[in-house]
C-alpha cells in the first residue's frame, strides 16, 4: 500500500512539474524564445477583435497583434497559442505568467498600470464607452434613457462608468448583468434589455454580427475614454520594450507607407528610417534581443497598423468602423509613435 | 501516511525497547503530523504573505465598507442605491438574500414535484411509470450548467413574448421574456396590526395541537386539528384586516418607454435558475422517494388493512411516517446540493451570493482571499446547519425506534 | 383421481385432463395487458390518455423537427435558409471544435490513441474475466498518467501543444479522468484516516472531508483559479488547467473518501479482527484483507461519483476553460451560426447523457452482479 501510495505521489509530481510553466523568474523572452510558442490572452469572442472560425483558427485586430509579436520574436506569425480569457479571468492570468501578453482590448488605467502590477505599452485603439439601442425605440440620445434597462458585461470598467453616467444625469436604470461579451449580445438581441453598453469599438462589432444591423443605433454620447492597448507584466522591461516597439513599428510603418505588398521593394529604399525600421541599416533588432529583420518580418506577415485596421474592423468589413481618433496623426488622428532613432 | 498503526507483533516482556509500546507510537505519529501540517501551512501563509506584499494588494476586510459604485439587478429587500455610496458589505447581503430565496423556493418546489414523479414512479400505469423514467434518467444525466443555459438562452427568453406585448393576466400581472410584473401590495397605517394576528394565530395553533394530542391520549377523541388551524389562520388575520378596513393597497405596474416601470416583478433569470434547480433535484428525490415508499414492507399495508383501517389512514399514519424515516436524510442532502447548486445562477447572471459578492465585487476590489473566504463560509455554515439537523434528527428517529 | 380409475362400475371415466382454455380475452394478450397495465382504474385511464396525448404532442414534432427537416450539412446558417427542422450543420460544421477544442488537426490522432490506451487500461479493471487487475490498476494510476502526457502534451521529438489548445469534449473527458485517479487513492487516505485510533488524524480527516462537501464546486474552481497562484513561492507558477485539476480532484476526494468509508463500514468487524490475529500489521491488513473487500463492493458508488465529477467538469466554463459547453456557447454566439441555440445545446446534453447513461447503465450491472454474490 505504501509503495503503492508512494509511487502514485510521484506520478503526481511529475505530472506536476511537468505541466507547469518554468519558473517566471527568467525573462518572458528566453520562456518565449524556449517554448518556441508566444501564449497570447485574447477575447473569449469579440467579432473583428478575436474570435475563433470553423476550424478554431483566431482570426481579428488583437489577434493580429499577438500575430505580430510571434513574427518578432519567432520569426514566424503563426507559432502564437491563443488563451481565451474573460474580463475577470484576464488579469490573474497575466499576473500569474501564465500568459506572455495580453492584448484583449484592455483599458488602461491608473490602477491597473500602478495597483495590478501591469505594464500598458502603448494604445492600439482610443475607445469610449457608448450605448446600442433599437430604432424603433427612437431614442436620439443616451440622456433619454431613464428607466431603461441596460444589459452590461462584468469584470469591466463599463459597469462603474455606467452607474456614474446615470447618477450624473439623474436617472434611473435597471441592469442585466452578464459574463461576456457575447452573452451580453444575445440577451440584448432577444430584447431582454433595452440598450447595450460598452466601448464603441466593441458596440460596432456586436452590431455588426446581430440579425438586422440596421435596425439598430449607436447613440452618440461617449460617457467615458477608453484607451485600449496590449499589456504586460511589470519588471520585466526587455519585454516590455519588445511589445511596445512592435506596436511603434507598426503604427511607423503606416506613416512611412510601408506595407505588406510593399515591403521587400522597400528594403532598398534610400529613407534612412524606412532602412532602420527594416534592419538594413544600423541592428536596432539586436539592441532588443531580436534579429535584424524583426520589424520587417513583423510587417510582412500582418501588414502596418492601418492595414491591420482595415482588413478587421474598417469601414469595408461588417465591423465598419472609421479611422476616426485612430487615424494617424498626420490624417487628423492622435494615433502616433516614437520615431526610430 | 501517519494512519492508526497499533502495533505490529510487539514483543512482549519487560525487554520490548519504547518505540514498540504503541501510545508512544500514537503520540510519535501524531506530533509528527502536526508539525508537518503546522509547517505546510506556515508556507502557505507566508508565501501569501509575500506574493500579497509584492502585487501590493491591501489585505484585510476594509473594502466591505468602501461604496461599490455597481447597480445590482435584484435588490430585494436590502437598502442598496449607489447614489447614497452603497457598500460592498451590502452587496454581500443582497447576495446572501438571493441565495437564500431562491434556496427555500427550489427547495419547496422540487421537493413537491419529486413526491408526485417519485408516487407516479411507482404507479401501476406502464406508460406513466415508462414517462416518468425516462424523465428521470434524462434530467439526471445532463450537467446541470448545461441545463441552466439552456432554460435561459433556448427556452425563456426566445419562447416568451417581449416585453411590449406581454402576456397579460387581467391586466395586473404580465409575462414577458423579462420576467413577470405583478401589482406591489402598499402597507398603510394598521398593517402591523394584521402581522400581530398573524403571529398570535400561529402561537394559538401551536397551543391547540398540543392540547389535542394530551387530549387524545387521555380520552381516546379527536379533534379537527387541520382545520380548526387553517381556519384559525386565515380567518384571524382577515377579521382583523376587515375591522381596520384593509390596510393595504397595490401599486400597479405600468408600461412605459422602455420597460415596466412600478409594481414589482420577478426576473426572468430567477424563473431560469428556479426552473433548472427545480427540474433536476426533483428527478434525485423522486428517486429517493421511490425508495423509501419500496423500503416499508407490504406486511405494513396488509396488516393496518387486518385492523379495519381505512386505505387513506393507512397511507396517513403506517406508510407514510415509515417510508419518511428512510427518506428525510438524504432529502435534506439534497436540499444541501440545491443550495450549493443555486451558485451557478451566475451562468445566467441571477443575482446570487456568488454572481454579485463573489463575482462583481471580487472583480472591483481584487480581494479574492477575502471574498472566496467569505463566500465559501457562507456556504459552509449552511451545511454544519442541515449536519447539525441531521444527528438531532437521527438522534430523535433512534429514540422512538423500537 | 387414482380412485376414479380404479372404479369401473361407473359409466365414464375421463382419462385426460381437458386441455386448459386460454384465459379470457379481457385479461391476456395486448387487451388485457393495457387493461392491468394502462386502465387498472378511472385515474389511470386518465393519466394514461394524458400521457398519450403528451407523447403526441411532443415526439411527431419532434421527429419532423430533429430529423425528417433537418439540414445536416453546411458552412453557415444560410446553409439552413431551405429547411424547416433542425440545422445541424453547426454541429457537423464545427465537430472537431466540439471533440478536441483547439487541438491542431494533424495531431488529433495522439488524443484518440491516448483514449484507446485507456479503454484497454480499463479493460482488465471493469471485466473481471481479464486478468492482471492489479497490475492494470496500478499501471492506471502512476504509468498512464504519464504516457497520456506524453502523448497529448507533446515533447520528445513529438510537437508540443500547449494546455489551452486542449478543449471540448476531450478536456471533459481527460479533467474527470485525472480528478478521479488521483481522488481515488487520496479518498482511500481520508476514509482510512477518518476511522483511524488517533483522535488528531481522524479530526483532520473530518475537517478536511466536510470542508470540501461542504462548499459548491464553483467557488472551488475560482478559488483555484484566483487564490491558487497567492500560495505559492514567489515565481513559481502553475499552469490553469492544472490549478483547476487540483481543485477538482481534492473537492472529489472528499466525496470518494465518504464513500470509501461506507464500503469500510459495510464489513464486519471480525474481518480486521481475524486479520490481526494472523498476526498481519495494520498496512498489510488493509491492503490484503479489508481494501479488496471494501472496494470491491464500492465500485458502483465509485463509478457514480464518476458521473457527477463528469458532469461537474463542464463547471470550468466560469473559469475560462474551453470545454464542451464552452465550445458550445462561443458557437451559437458566432455570426455565422446565430440562433442555433437548440440545435447545439441540444447537442452537448445529448454527449453528455449517452456517457452518462451508459456508465449508470454499468454501475447498474455491478450492482447486480454483487448483489446475487453476496446471495450465493
Amino acid at each position: 500500500m505504501k509503495r503503492f501510495m508512494l509511487s502514485a505521489l510521484g506520478a503526481a509530481t511529475a505530472v506536476a512539474v511537468t505541466a507547469s510553466a518554468a519558473v517566471a523568474a527568467s525573462s518572458t523572452m528566453e520562456t518565449v524564445k524556449k517554448r518556441g510558442q508566444l501564449i497570447c490572452g485574447v477575447n473569449t469572442g469579440l467579432a473583428g477583435f478575436s474570435a475563433p472560425d470553423d476550424k478554431g483558427v483566431w482570426k481579428g485586430f488583437d489577434v493580429d497583434y499577438c500575430r505580430a509579436m510571434s513574427a518578432a520574436v519567432l520569426g514566424n506569425p503563426d507559432k502564437v497559442t491563443y488563451k481565451p480569457l474573460t474580463g475577470k479571468t484576464r488579469f490573474p492570468a497575466l499576473q500569474s505568467g501564465e500568459i506572455d501578453i495580453l492584448s484583449r482590448n484592455t483599458t488602461w488605467t491608473f490602477k491597473r498600470d500602478v495597483n495590478l502590477g501591469f505594464e500598458f505599452v502603448g494604445v492600439t485603439y482610443y475607445d469610449g464607452q457608448g450605448f446600442i439601442a433599437r430604432k424603433d425605440l427612437g431614442v436620439k440620445s443616451a440622456k433619454e434613457l431613464n428607466n431603461a434597462s441596460v444589459c452590461i458585461q462584468t469584470g469591466t470598467t463599463t459597469e462603474l462608468n455606467l452607474a456614474d453616467f446615470f447618477r450624473t444625469n439623474k436617472m434611473k436604470f435597471k441592469s442585466v448583468v452578464v459574463e461576456d461579451a457575447t452573452e451580453a449580445r444575445q440577451a440584448y438581441a432577444a430584447n431582454r434589455c433595452d440598450v447595450y453598453t460598452t466601448d464603441r469599438s466593441g458596440l460596432a462589432a456586436q452590431r455588426s454580427v446581430l440579425k438586422d444591423p440596421d435596425a439598430h443605433v449607436i447613440l452618440p454620447e461617449i460617457v467615458s475614454k477608453e484607451p485600449l492597448g496590449p499589456v504586460v507584466r511589470h519588471g520585466d522591461n526587455v519585454w516590455g520594450d519588445i511589445a511596445r516597439w512592435v506596436r511603434n513599428a507598426l503604427v511607423v510603418a503606416e506613416e512611412l507607407g510601408v506595407t505588406q505588398a510593399n515591403v521587400d521593394q522597400m528594403k532598398s529604399t534610400e529613407n534612412p528610417e524606412i532602412k532602420r525600421l527594416l534592419g538594413t541599416e544600423g541592428d536596432f533588432g539586436s539592441m532588443l534581443g531580436l534579429s535584424k529583420d524583426w520589424a520587417y518580418n513583423v510587417i510582412k506577415s500582418v501588414g502596418n497598423y492601418g492595414e491591420i485596421y482595415e482588413r478587421h474592423i474598417g469601414p469595408k468589413t461588417a465591423i465598419g468602423l472609421d479611422r476616426g481618433v485612430n487615424n494617424l496623426w498626420t490624417n487628423g488622428g492622435i494615433i502616433y509613435a516614437a520615431p526610430f532613432r | 501516511m501517519a494512519v492508526g498503526v497499533k502495533d505490529e507483533g510487539t514483543p512482549s516482556g519487560g525487554g520490548a525497547r519504547w518505540w514498540y509500546d504503541p501510545k508512544v507510537r500514537a503520540i510519535i505519529f501524531q506530533v509528527a503530523f502536526v508539525v508537518a501540517l503546522v509547517a505546510f501551512i506556515a508556507f502557505i501563509v507566508n508565501n501569501t504573505v509575500v506574493n500579497l506584499e509584492k502585487r501590493d494588494i491591501r489585505a484585510g476586510f476594509g473594502f466591505l465598507s468602501e461604496p461599490a459604485g455597481f447597480e445590482i439587478p435584484i435588490t430585494g429587500v436590502v437598502d442598496y442605491s449607489v447614489d447614497k455610496g452603497s457598500t460592498h458589505g451590502a452587496v454581500f447581503l443582497i447576495g446572501l438574500q438571493n441565495t437564500f430565496l431562491i434556496s427555500a423556493m427550489g427547495i419547496v418546489l422540487a421537493t413537491i414535484l419529486g413526491f408526485v414523479l417519485g408516487v407516479l414512479r411507482l404507479s401501476n400505469n406502464w406508460i406513466v411509470t415508462l414517462l416518468v423514467g425516462s424523465y428521470i434518467e434524462i434530467v439526471r444525466n445532463i450537467p446541470l450548467p448545461l441545463q441552466f443555459i439552456f432554460w435561459q438562452t433556448a427556452v425563456f427568453i426566445i419562447f416568451l413574448p417581449k416585453v411590449r406585448d406581454p402576456i397579460s393576466i387581467f391586466d395586473t400581472i404580465y409575462i414577458h421574456n423579462r420576467g413577470l410584473t405583478g401589482p406591489k401590495p402598499i402597507g398603510e397605517a394598521g398593517l402591523d396590526f394584521v402581522f400581530y394576528a398573524i403571529f398570535a394565530a400561529i402561537g394559538v395553533v401551536m397551543w391547540l395541537r398540543k392540547w389535542a394530542r394530551r387530549r387524545q391520549d387521555e380520552t381516546g377523541k379527536q379533534f379537527p386539528v387541520f382545520w380548526t388551524s387553517l381556519g384559525l389562520l386565515v380567518g384571524l388575520p382577515l377579521l382583523v384586516a376587515s375591522i381596520l378596513g384593509f390596510p393595504l393597497s397595490w401599486e400597479y405596474a405600468e408600461l412605459g418607454r422602455f420597460r415596466f416601470t412600478g409594481g414589482m416583478g420577478i426576473p426572468i433569470e430567477l424563473f431560469s435558475a428556479l426552473t433548472a434547480l427545480t427540474i433536476y433535484t426533483s428527478a434525485f428525490i423522486a428517486e429517493i422517494v421511490r425508495a423509501g415508499i419500496l423500503s416499508v414492507s407490504r406486511g405494513q399495508t396488509e396488516a393496518s388493512h387486518a385492523l379495519g383501517i381505512r386505505h387513506g389512514p393507512t397511507l396517513r399514519l403506517v406508510i407514510i411516517p415509515q417510508a419518511l424515516r428512510v427518506i428525510i436524510p438524504p432529502l435534506i442532502s439534497q436540499y444541501l446540493n440545491l443550495t450549493k447548486n443555486s451558485s451557478l445562477g451566475i451562468l445566467i447572471g441571477y443575482s446570487d451570493l456568488f454572481n454579485v459578492f463573489g463575482g462583481i465585487s471580487l472583480n472591483q476590489t481584487g480581494q479574492a482571499i477575502e471574498i472566496i473566504f467569505m463566500s465559501m463560509s457562507v456556504y459552509l455554515c449552511f451545511s454544519l446547519l442541515i449536519s447539525l439537523y441531521m444527528n438531532w434528527y437521527n438522534r430523535r428517529i433512534a429514540l422512538t425506534d423500537r | 383421481m387414482i380412485e376414479a380409475m380404479n372404479t369401473h362400475n361407473r359409466p365414464f371415466v375421463r382419462t385426460e385432463h381437458l386441455p386448459q382454455s386460454p384465459p379470457p380475452v379481457s385479461t391476456s394478450g395486448i387487451i388485457g395487458w393495457a387493461r392491468e397495465n394502462l386502465f387498472s382504474s378511472p385515474l389511470n385511464a386518465v393519466l394514461t390518455i394524458a400521457s398519450f396525448y403528451f407523447l403526441y404532442l411532443v415526439i411527431p414534432p419532434f421527429v419532423q423537427w430533429a430529423f425528417i427537416d433537418a439540414a445536416w450539412w453546411g458552412s453557415s446558417n444560410k446553409d439552413c435558409a431551405g429547411y424547416d427542422g433542425a440545422c445541424w450543420a453547426v454541429v457537423t460544421a464545427r465537430f472537431g471544435q466540439f471533440v478536441y477544442g483547439f487541438y491542431p488537426e494533424a495531431e488529433r490522432w495522439r488524443p484518440n490513441l491516448v483514449l484507446i490506451l485507456f479503454a484497454i487500461n480499463l479493460l482488465p479493471i471493469l471485466w473481471d474475466r481479464v486478468p492482471g487487475r492489479t497490475i492494470a490498476a496500478l499501471f492506471l494510476v502512476t504509468g498512464f498518467p504519464l504516457v497520456a502526457l506524453f502523448f497529448i502534451h507533446g515533447g520528445l521529438g513529438l510537437e508540443v501543444v500547449p494546455t489551452p489548445k486542449w478543449g471540448g469534449f476531450m478536456l471533459n473527458l481527460i479533467m474527470a479522468a485525472v480528478a478521479i485517479i488521483y481522488s481515488l487513492p487520496l479518498g482511500i487516505l481520508l476514509a482510512l484516516g477518518r476511522r483511524s485510533e488517533f483522535p488528531i488524524i481522524s479530526r483532520f480527516c473530518v475537517l478536511f472531508i466536510e470542508f470540501w462537501r461542504g462548499v459548491p464546486l464553483i467557488t472551488v474552481l475560482v478559488m483555484a483559479s484566483f487564490i491558487l497562484p497567492f500560495f505559492m513561492p514567489d515565481g513559481f507558477n502553475f499552469n490553469e488547467l492544472l490549478r483547476a485539476l487540483v481543485g477538482l480532484t481534492l473537492f472529489s476526494s472528499a466525496y470518494m473518501a465518504e464513500v470509501v468509508r461506507g464500503g469500510l463500514q459495510a464489513l464486519p468487524k471480525g474481518q480486521t479482527e481475524a486479520a490481526r490475529a494472523i498476526g498481519l500489521t495494520y498496512w498489510q491488513s488493509i491492503r490484503l484483507i479489508i481494501m479488496p473487500q471494501a472496494l470491491k463492493i464500492t465500485i458502483p458508488a465509485i463509478v457514480n461519483t464518476f458521473i457527477g465529477l463528469f458532469k461537474d467538469t463542464s463547471l470550468v466554463i466560469v473559469i475560462g476553460l474551453f470545454d464542451l459547453l464552452q465550445v458550445a456557447k462561443s458557437s451559437v454566439t458566432d455570426t455565422n451560426w446565430l440562433g442555433l441555440e437548440h440545435e447545439t445545446y441540444i447537442f452537448v446534453a445529448l454527449v453528455f447523457f449517452v456517457a452518462c447513461f451508459a456508465m449508470s447503465l454499468y454501475s447498474l450491472y455491478l450492482e447486480r452482479k454483487l448483489d446475487t454474490d453476496h446471495r450465493d
